[in-house]
């Protein structure tokens, strides 16, 4: 089936959660046993964001720990990464289930009572917090939650509470976006 | 004991950059296929209505988490030699808080955010330059707070040794867990769901 095709039907429904769960914990395993290591998303984004600043202000990145944890010693190019192209993968693989089940589609998503305009601002200060928040923590859902749930890790589990409270405590404030 | 391979040496550095595509590829593919490119879809678990992200997420923990164990158990991986990063328990509470705020304001998480822009939300995007910019922020930031950061410093820390039992005993106990907040979501999507489906 061409792409076309399929952006031309009517988007198929979800997997069920579970199915896609135990896809997702598969995949999370094979990380395991062939690297070692699991999923991530928010370090690739660090790499990407030091090396933006390198490239601008080289000596202002070097002199500053946070960026220089993720630029190296200065022999490696530090966009060819692991999580760099794991992230990259992340695209593709969305991009490929999204349109075998036309789901690819530009659109911005609200509640009724909601504009565009505010749901953009909104989803650029929320990711702003988040951006925040999992370098606070040294991970996100995908490092943390989902990969140092799975190999019990304390400080992870303890992270993973904390993003359920601070959602739910959060979500009645914001509740005219998703209504 | 033969994996993790890459920690035997069976494969170098750029053949660990394929994998890491490929494992990305997966990792994209089954996020959507739950529905998380929409932000619509994830932000709704945190009313109740729809409590997906809980299942999908608890599901995956346990699958990998009781295929680990076995693997280990069978002597096929050395779980010594799988990463478990530090313990920095007040910047981790203090983090995991402000990733959840950010969450229902923004309607993704890091990871979604990818899938959301991938599968042409504008949202997911406008997300994903928001985290880019809290990234820039942190780091020029940096300096300030580079003390609480390397705060409460617990090592590599697990949960077997948190409440001292096998990990055998944490892996089936957290497990149990996990099916009892399937039965608590079900019954919640029952209660708080809207008629339609997705």
């Amino acid at each position: 089936m061409s792409s076309t095709e399929a952006k031309s039907k009517t988007p198929q429904p979800y997997w069920n959660p579970y199915l896609s769960g135990i896809g997702l914990g598969l995949v999370l395993l094979a990380s395991f046993v062939i690297m070692g290591r699991g999923l991530g998303a928010s370090g690739a984004f660090s790499s990407a964001v030091a090396y933006g600043v390198q490239a601008i202000a080289p000596s202002h990145a070097q002199s500053n720990e946070f960026y220089s944890e993720y630029l190296g010693d200065g022999t490696k190019n530090p966009l060819m990464d692991w999580l760099v192209f794991e992230v990259l993968g992340v695209f593709a693989g969305g991009y490929i289930s999204g349109s075998l089940a036309g789901r690819v589609k530009k659109t911005i998503e609200h509640g009724k009572g909601f504009t565009d305009k505010k749901r953009l601002l909104f989803a650029f200060i929320g990711g702003a917090l988040m951006g925040i928040g999992a370098k606070l923590a040294r991970g996100c859902t995908s490092g943390q939650a989902l990969t140092g749930g799975a190999v019990l890790n304390a400080g992870s589990w303890a992270f993973m509470m904390m993003v359920f409270a601070g959602a739910y405590a959060t979500a009645y404030f914001v509740r005219r976006q998703w209504q | 004991m033969n994996a993790p391979f890459y920690k035997f040496g069976l494969f170098g550095d750029d053949v660990s950059l394929i994998v890491a595509f490929i494992v990305g590829i997966g990792f994209g593919f089954f996020l959507e296929r739950a529905g998380f490119g929409s932000s619509m879809k994830l932000a709704a678990q945190f009313y109740f209505t729809d409590m997906t992200v809980l299942k999908v997420m608890f599901t995956a923990i346990v699958t990998a988490m009781v295929g680990l164990f076995y693997l280990s158990w069978i002597g096929f991986v050395d779980l010594s030699e799988v990463y478990v990063s530090t313990t920095y328990l007040l910047p981790q509470i203090a983090g995991g808080l402000l990733l959840g705020i950010g969450f229902v304001i923004g309607g993704y998480c890091p990871g979604t955010s990818c899938v959301g822009a991938a599968t042409g939300r504008l949202d997911g995007a406008a997300c994903l330059a928001g985290i880019f910019a809290g990234i820039f922020l942190f780091g020029e930031a940096f300096p300030l707070f580079s003390g609480f950061y390397v705060s409460t410093n617990l090592g590599r820390l697990t949960l077997p040794e948190v409440f001292g039992m096998s990990y055998g005993m944490v892996v089936f106990l957290v497990a149990a867990m996990a099916v009892g907040a399937f039965y608590a979501a079900e019954w919640a999507e029952k209660k708080f769901g809207s008629k339609k489906t997705n």
